[in-house]
This record gives C-alpha cells, structure tokens and sequence, in this order.
C-alpha cells in the first residue's frame, strides 16, 4: 500500500515536472527535502531527550501509572489488544493530552514512547499492530483544543478576533476524530487477527 | 479575555511539568538525575532511528508539490469542493494538509496576507489548518521509529479523518462565518 503510495507520488511528481518543461525542480526538490529531513531529526533528538528524561522519572515515581488508572475504562475499550495495565496506556494518554494541550514538543516523545511499548506487545514485527493503528488514527487526527500557532500567525495580520475559529476547529477535530475512531474499527473487525 | 488565557496555559505548562514532575519523583525517592539521564539516552537512537524514514517520504511528497503536480491533482477536484462551498483559493491547502505541516502553514500565511484574516478565506484556512494534524508525516516518524514498515490500513484511516475534517470545516465556516 505505502509502497504504491510512495512510488505514486514519486514519479508523478517526475512526469508532471518533465511534461511542464521544469525537470530541474526535481533534482532541487528531491536534494534540499533530503538535507531538511535530516535536519528535522537531528532537531528532534534535543527535544526527544529531554521529554523522554522527564518521562522516565514520571515512569519511575509511579505518576505515569497513576495517570493510566484513571483513563483506564475509556483505554481498554480503544486498545483492547493491549493488557490493561501496560505501561504503552500511561504513553498514549500522555501522547494525547500534550497534544490536546498544544505542547507539540512534548507530543512527539510521548508518542514515540507508546510506539516502543506496542512494537514490544507486537514482538518487534514489520507489520504495525491493531493498537498503533488505533493510537495513530486518534493521533493524526485529534489536533489541538487550542491552535496556537494558527493564532498566533492571525494576531499578527492583526485579525479583529484571532481566537473567533476556535470553535469551528474544535467542530471539525470532533468530525474527523469520530470518523477515524469510526473507521479504524471497522477495519479492526474486517480484518481481525491476532494483536 | 481567551487570548490571555491561551498565553498563560502556553507560557506555564511546560515549566510546570519541569516542576512538578522531577519533584513529584524525588518525594518518592527516585534517583532523579539518573533516572533523567536513562531516559534521554533512548532520544539519540530514535532520532538517529527515523532518518532514513522521513528522508524517503519528504523527498517523495517535495518532488510532487515542487513539480506542480500537486496543483493538477488539486484542479482535478476543483468542482466538487466548490460546490460544498469552499472558495478555489484555499484548495491547494486542503491538499497540502495531510502532505506537509510547514507547507499548509506557509499557505494559510500567505493566504491571510493576500486576503486577511477576517475574510471568508482567512477564516477557512485557519480552520483547516487547525483541524487535522499532517497524516503523512506523524506515520512516517511514528513507524518509522519502531521500524515498522507495513502501515496496513491505517493511511486510509488518517486520509478519511483529513477529508472529513476538511469538509467539516467547509461545512462548519459556511455556517458560521458566510
């Protein structure tokens, strides 16, 4: 599927440059986003540190699990594959709520380190499991309750009223994040397998 | 009376859990430093882990969005967003938003500067850009941290949640703010 995916966008891309007369934006194109990704991921890992520091002290006072208590009714039902006390439960929620919160930076991490947790509950296979297609699916879709950088970028056209589209987000994360809820089980159950 | 509301959550969160957290570990005798430092090993290897995942997926997407071949598939679908009600001016972003968060940012930028903020468009593209988070990208680095290489359903997942949370946000400013 990615496969196609990947490929699709690829040589497209190539046709569409070569049929325009600018085949040069290919080679620059295909160069600089190189460069950028690996400059995005050399910029991650200062971040990642940190968060992932902080989290492990959180892991080691017991708050993480604390945390996981409280939201476990609601987890269970999403991730049913995961044993209900797995620490992969305590990651996702902290993933969510930086999220919702609007800590982007923090995001990252916490998710990265629910990703561990399943990749060990998915005996380190290739092929993503039901929970990380369910974690990732509330993920890409549930944004912000508050998007700050959009308002920020509004303040500064000074908008009358930067904070007005709050609400009409926040209406169309809901949309998007029942359907994704929505869809991702419906995929659980057509193709049900073993975690 | 939100705005500085929004400004303190933004400005205390992170230094509250800076705060909070190492106390809260240290109250219940965990060694903090070393803890601290055992965690943040792991970030070097999942940063140095994802390179060669996300170096595959934004060469791919920044060829097809440099080449123009964005804009075709963009013009293709140009009637049927239309008649949902959304001006041909915010299309481009609406598929840009799965494709690349600095690139759908940079169009709504532009978008609020040609026709300010308050206007029908403005408002749109602050909409969409807020209302979904760049599929693409949050399951290349997500996977590709783990090594998971195999995504089975779960683009199609991510892509229905981007166009039901664009159409939404048609739906939801036309009713709004038309």
């Amino acid at each position: 599927m990615l496969n196609y995916i990947w490929l699709t966008l690829l040589l497209s891309g190539i046709v569409v440059a070569a049929l325009n007369g600018n085949i040069e934006v290919v080679t620059q194109a295909a160069l600089q986003s190189a460069n950028d990704a690996v400059q995005i991921c050399i910029n991650l890992i200062g971040v990642m540190c940190l968060w992932l520091g902080i989290m492990r002290i959180g892991e080691k006072a017991g708050l993480i699990e604390t945390i996981s208590r409280v939201v476990r009714p609601v987890m269970v039902r999403l991730f049913p594959s995961v044993p209900p006390d797995h620490p992969a439960l305590g990651a996702i929620i902290m993933n969510l709520s930086a999220n919702i919160l609007g800590l982007g930076s923090a995001a990252t991490p916490f998710g990265l380190r629910a990703m561990q947790e399943m990749q060990k509950l998915n005996g380190g296979r290739k092929e993503a499991s039901e929970a990380m297609c369910t974690f990732l699916a509330l993920n890409t879709s549930c944004i912000t309750l508050i998007p700050a950088t959009i308002i920020a970028v509004r303040v500064n056209f000074n908008s009358a009223n930067p904070t007005e589209i709050v609400g009409a987000t926040i209406f169309a994360t809901c949309c998007s994040m029942t359907l994704a809820v929505l869809v991702d089980y419906l995929f659980r159950r057509a193709n049900r397998r073993t975690i | 009376m939100f705005l500085s509301i929004l400004d303190a959550v933004s400005r205390w969160a992170i230094p509250l859990l800076l705060f909070l957290v190492p106390l809260w570990g240290i109250l219940k005798r965990v060694p903090v430093y070393e803890a601290f430092v055992e965690g943040a090993e792991e970030g070097f290897s999942v940063g140095v882990k994802i390179i060669p995942f996300l170096v595959g997926m934004l060469v791919a997407i920044s060829v097809f969005r440099a080449s123009g071949a964005l804009d075709v598939v963009s013009r293709a679908c140009e009637p049927l967003l239309v008649r949902l009600g959304a001006p041909a001016e915010v299309l481009p972003l609406a598929f840009m938003r799965p494709l690349s968060g600095s690139g759908v940012l940079g169009m709504a930028t532009e978008l609020m500067k040609t026709f300010g903020p308050d206007s029908f468009i403005g408002r749109l593209a602050s909409t969409m850009q807020g209302s979904t988070d760049t599929t693409f990208y949050v399951l290349t680095v997500y996977f590709g941290s783990v090594g998971v290489s195999r995504y089975r359903y779960s683009i199609i997942t991510g892509l229905l949640a981007d166009i039901s949370g664009l159409i939404a946000s048609i739906c939801i400013c036309n009713a709004l703010f038309r």
